[in-house]
């Protein structure tokens, strides 16, 4: 609203932006965890409490309804979860990420004004539409590729690799179909492109994780939160919100190298895990 | 307008070797607890549910929003509770 205010928030992003990191890095050695892990809590608290009163919010009925309801079952889930089920609890987690991701493009798509991305012709500004149509492409492989690796850990499905003749080149087919229509979102923001570009997006996501095997599972798991990382800060620069950029580029990252570090432990080669099928197993071939 | 994004791409180009560094030094036996509070963190995407959600009038937006706020608040309040659960286990074993 006022200059005042807009700082304020702006120094409360960069308190919560620090709490961030210091919660990562504190999580690197058992003596700093607890630390790090209320670094986190109290990071988040500050950018939730800082967005509440931001002049973009006026009613809080429906906010307060989602944080009890997110809360009650969170914290449920988290209390009532085996110690063995970690990894699919995480994987579960993620998808949630991504979900959410759409969901927030989704709404920036159908209300654009709501959130000042509308410019003097009634148009969405271009830039704004690359950004929410790449969270939105993220966010969608983020949901779909996590929910396969849950079934996957969790044992619904077979955590042998799906491979296929051409798989590779479908994929590559598939990428380049969603980065034609990005192109064709600038040119003109019809709403059919930007949902069918999420429904592909949600169909590689799929396509990307079920070649993977159950062993290497841990390490997609730690891919797809780096995912939910970019996911956040292509919204983050959509919604020019610095508190989504910085963080999401800091899970963003920190993902990848962890699960890079993850891969050199299990002593597996990063791309091979990545791409799947590729080298190792000459069946896939 | 383009001076502003400058400043965002800095800021998130900085972040993303912030976010580089940091984990390299990582114990292998906090693989896990380390990955579930990025994802815990990862859910700041709440922040535009709340923009999402915030306007006075019911919108198709506002649903999304609340929707997206709904998800992301499990994923923070579970995130979080999960790792200070993985952690206290291992202070436990010590």
């Amino acid at each position: 609203m006022t200059e005042l205010h807009a700082n304020l928030t702006s120094l409360a992003y960069l308190v919560a932006a620090v709490l961030f990191i210091m919660a990562l890095r504190g999580l690197s050695s058992p003596e700093t965890s607890r630390t790090g892990n209320i670094c986190g809590m109290l990071g988040m608290l500050i950018a939730v409490v800082t967005t509440v009163f931001s002049p973009e919010v006026q009613s809080y009925e429906w906010i307060v309804a989602a944080l009890v309801l997110g809360a009650v079952i969170g914290i449920t889930i988290a209390k009532r979860i085996a110690m063995t089920a970690m990894p699919q609890l995480v994987a579960a987690f993620h998808s949630l990420v991504g979900m959410a991701a759409v969901l927030v493009a989704g709404a920036a798509f159908t209300n654009p004004g709501a959130f000042g991305l509308v410019g003097a012709t009634g148009d969405i500004f271009v830039a704004s539409r690359i950004e929410m149509g790449l969270g939105v492409v993220i966010g969608a492989i983020t949901f779909s590729g996590s929910v396969i690796a849950f079934t996957k850990l969790q044992g619904l499905v077979s955590g042998a690799p799906v491979s296929f003749g051409g798989q590779h080149y479908l994929n590559a087919l598939f990428g380049l179909v969603i980065l034609a229509l990005l192109v064709y979102f600038c040119i003109d923001q019809q709403p059919w492109i930007f949902w069918t570009m999420t429904a592909l997006a949600f169909v590689i996501g799929v396509l990307i994780i079920i070649p993977i095997g159950g062993a290497d599972m841990p390490v997609v798991v730690s891919m797809l939160n780096s995912y939910s990382g970019w996911a956040a800060a292509g919204i983050g620069f959509t919604l020019k919100n610095d508190a989504l950029i910085v963080t999401g580029a800091l899970v963003g990252s920190s993902g990848a190298i962890l699960s890079y570090i993850m891969c050199k432990g299990m002593n597996r080669s990063f791309f091979n895990v990545i791409l799947g099928g590729f080298g190792g197993d000459s069946s896939a071939g | 307008m383009e001076a502003n994004f400058i400043q965002q791409l800095s800021i998130f180009v900085l972040a993303i070797f912030v976010g580089y560094y940091v984990v390299w030094s990582v114990t292998p036996a906090l693989h896990t607890p380390l990955m579930a509070v990025t994802n815990a963190i990862s859910s700041v995407i709440i922040v535009g549910a709340l923009i999402a959600a915030g306007p006075e009038s019911m919108s198709l937006s506002k649903a999304l929003g609340f929707v997206a706020m709904t998800l992301a608040a499990i994923n923070i309040f579970g995130g979080f509770t999960v790792t200070q659960r993985m952690l206290a286990m291992y202070k436990k074993k010590k």
